[in-house]
């Protein structure tokens, strides 16, 4: 396994692109702390973005890690073009002639997307704990460590949307292709939910629970948005009258349908390395 | 003799076409192999089935007697395949680190294997500042760094230089001189005709010959005569009962043999039919003449 692993990651980081993109990604997650620092100062009345509770436990576990699975498709871009440029360097090729197996191939490949998905919920994990050890105005352990299953969703969801870009990037074998089909698939999703809401069940919720098996609907349900979680923003919608029923916890069926899905993506990445001749 | 590779009647369709038909070919350690045949004759796509990354539509292979599996086999296998593929971005050092950990091969290989094939002042440039002929010594430096049992070369001097290929096929006389067994595969029939021991040649994907090379042509060569008088020479040649058949060509006479006879003989034959020859030579067909004879017959 480490062997496979370190395989792959001389891939990538002897990659100047690659190098610089993973690099860019870290940097910019670490961005998300300079959120404290907004600041606005009208006067009498003062707007400290840090201090309307953002970065409260354990609320923070959510905000974060939806800010940081926006920046993933920076990393979606390192994993599609180390596939693609498998196929246009011939080097899949050689790489099987040199005695790797299709498996060991796929195998490393899946590794590194764990290990970078990894690394960054780390990351997450440790810089919303410095946050929130800052800004937090509830700082008993329980408190810190309740919701924590935020982190859990967020590495699932990584994992399962870096395996489809990999699936994709088999799939096509052109970096710049694959990523065109993940947009158009992400529209496709986008056209397949509006026939499902207003044509096919406009009285009922049926159209939720049909999106829901959708990959990409399920990773977007792992981590909602929680920006109506605020309580400034909550209390704005109370007082023009929206009550709000969301529920802001990560769903469990929506993870297993995700890691359903990884486990599809990867199947079905073996089968075609399988049946293609090089 | 111990059996590297075995083939049995393996044959590929891509859709409707038939690219290797009913293959079988044994490999021996020790032995120099060449595959002959013109382009798109399915010698690359035979190499591509037994090196795991084109998938067979039936037959049978089997690497050092079918104890293992063909990726494990691999371990013990050198192969290159048509052009050099390489990490661009990656020094030649580097790409070939990578080929280490794949093949679970020493490190300490990769000076040694670079120095083998004269690359080693460069081993610290990117493989895409590489000239062809450069890649192709790379792609042979790391087909060796495992030491393998048997070296696959497929089309190891296409597109080089004269330069080029002089060099690559001294390597490669290297590497035979030590006792690696190499299967070459190539439509450069000289290049097969100097290195190989036993030549399997390849036209639409079936097997036209396969074995040694000098046993190629059925006959043990033919002679070439001269006389004043063709037609008389002819005509008595034809009566002789070890005579195949003469062919006229470039003012002499090519005479075929159905059995053996020595050229002192015929020369004594003719001279008893007061037959007085100014050329005399016994002839073998070169591997080229053998194998353009091969590919038009059937």
């Amino acid at each position: 396994m480490k062997r496979l692993l370190s395989i792959e990651l001389q891939k990538i980081w002897k990659n100047r692109a690659s190098r610089v993109l993973t690099l860019s990604y870290f940097i910019l997650l670490t961005f998300i702390a300079l959120i404290a620092s907004i600041k606005f100062d009208l006067g009498p009345f003062q707007f400290h973005l840090a201090e309307m509770g953002i970065f409260n436990f354990p609320f923070i576990w959510h905000f974060n890690t939806y800010i940081a699975a926006i920046l993933k498709f920076f990393l979606a871009i390192v994993i599609v073009s180390m596939m693609a440029n498998e196929y246009s360097y011939g080097t899949l090729k050689q790489n099987l002639i040199d005695s790797l197996s299709k498996k060991e191939f796929i195998a490393s490949k899946f590794l590194t997307v764990v290990v970078l998905s990894g690394i960054s919920t780390v990351f997450v994990f440790v810089m919303s704990m410095i946050l929130g050890l800052c800004f937090s105005s509830y700082n008993e352990i329980g408190i810190i460590f309740s919701d924590l299953d935020y982190i859990l969703a967020y590495f699932v969801k990584l994992v399962g949307f870096f395996s489809f870009c990999l699936f994709l990037g088999i799939l096509v074998k052109r970096s710049a292709f694959a990523l065109g089909f993940l947009l158009v698939w992400n529209i496709l999703e986008g056209i397949a939910k509006g026939l499902l809401k207003f044509q096919l069940f406009p009285n009922s919720n049926n159209d939720e629970f049909v999106m829901q098996f959708f990959p990409l609907e399920a990773m977007s349900n792992l981590i909602v948005e929680p920006f109506t979680r605020l309580s400034v923003v909550k209390s704005i919608g109370t007082q023009i009258g929206i009550e709000n029923f969301k529920n802001y916890g990560v769903p469990w069926l929506e993870i297993f349908i995700v890691i359903g899905w990884t486990v599809i993506f990867m199947l079905m990445s073996y089968n075609l390395l399988k049946k293609r001749d090089l | 003799m111990e059996t590297i590779l075995s083939i049995e009647n393996l044959s590929k369709r891509f859709g409707p076409v038939q690219a290797v038909r009913n293959v079988s070919l044994e490999i021996q350690k020790g032995n120099v192999y060449g595959i002959l045949g013109p382009n798109g004759s399915g010698k690359s796509t035979t190499l591509g089935i037994v090196l795991n990354v084109v998938n067979k539509t039936s037959g049978n292979y089997s690497w050092f007697g079918g104890t293992m599996q063909t990726h494990e086999a691999l371990k013990k296998v050198g192969a290159i395949i048509e052009r050099p593929n390489f990490y661009p971005y990656m020094t030649a050092t580097e790409n070939l680190e990578l080929v280490c950990k794949i093949k679970g091969a020493d490190y300490l290989k990769i000076n040694e294997k670079l120095q083998l094939v004269g690359l080693i002042d460069r081993k610290n440039s990117k493989f895409s500042t590489f000239s062809l002929g450069m890649k192709q010594r790379l792609a042979i430096a790391s087909a060796l760094l495992n030491d393998p049992e048997i070296l696959i070369l497929d089309e190891p001097t296409n597109g080089l230089d004269p330069q080029g290929i002089h060099q690559i096929r001294d390597i490669i006389k290297m590497i035979a001189a030590q006792g690696t067994t190499i299967l070459l595969a190539s439509h450069l029939l000289d290049e097969v005709e100097k290195v190989c021991s036993h030549v399997l040649v390849l036209r639409k994907g079936e097997v036209l010959y396969s074995g040694r090379v000098d046993e190629m042509s059925a006959n043990d060569g033919f002679f070439e005569l001269q006389s004043d008088d063709l037609q008389q020479l002819q005509s008595v040649l034809l009566l002789l009962p070890k005579i195949e058949k003469c062919i006229e060509e470039n003012g002499k006479l090519l005479v075929y043999l159905k059995a053996p006879i020595k050229a002192q003989e015929l020369n004594r034959l003719l001279f008893e039919k007061n037959i007085v020859l100014n050329h005399l030579v016994l002839r073998k067909h070169s591997l080229e003449e053998q194998f353009l004879e091969l590919t038009k017959s059937h």
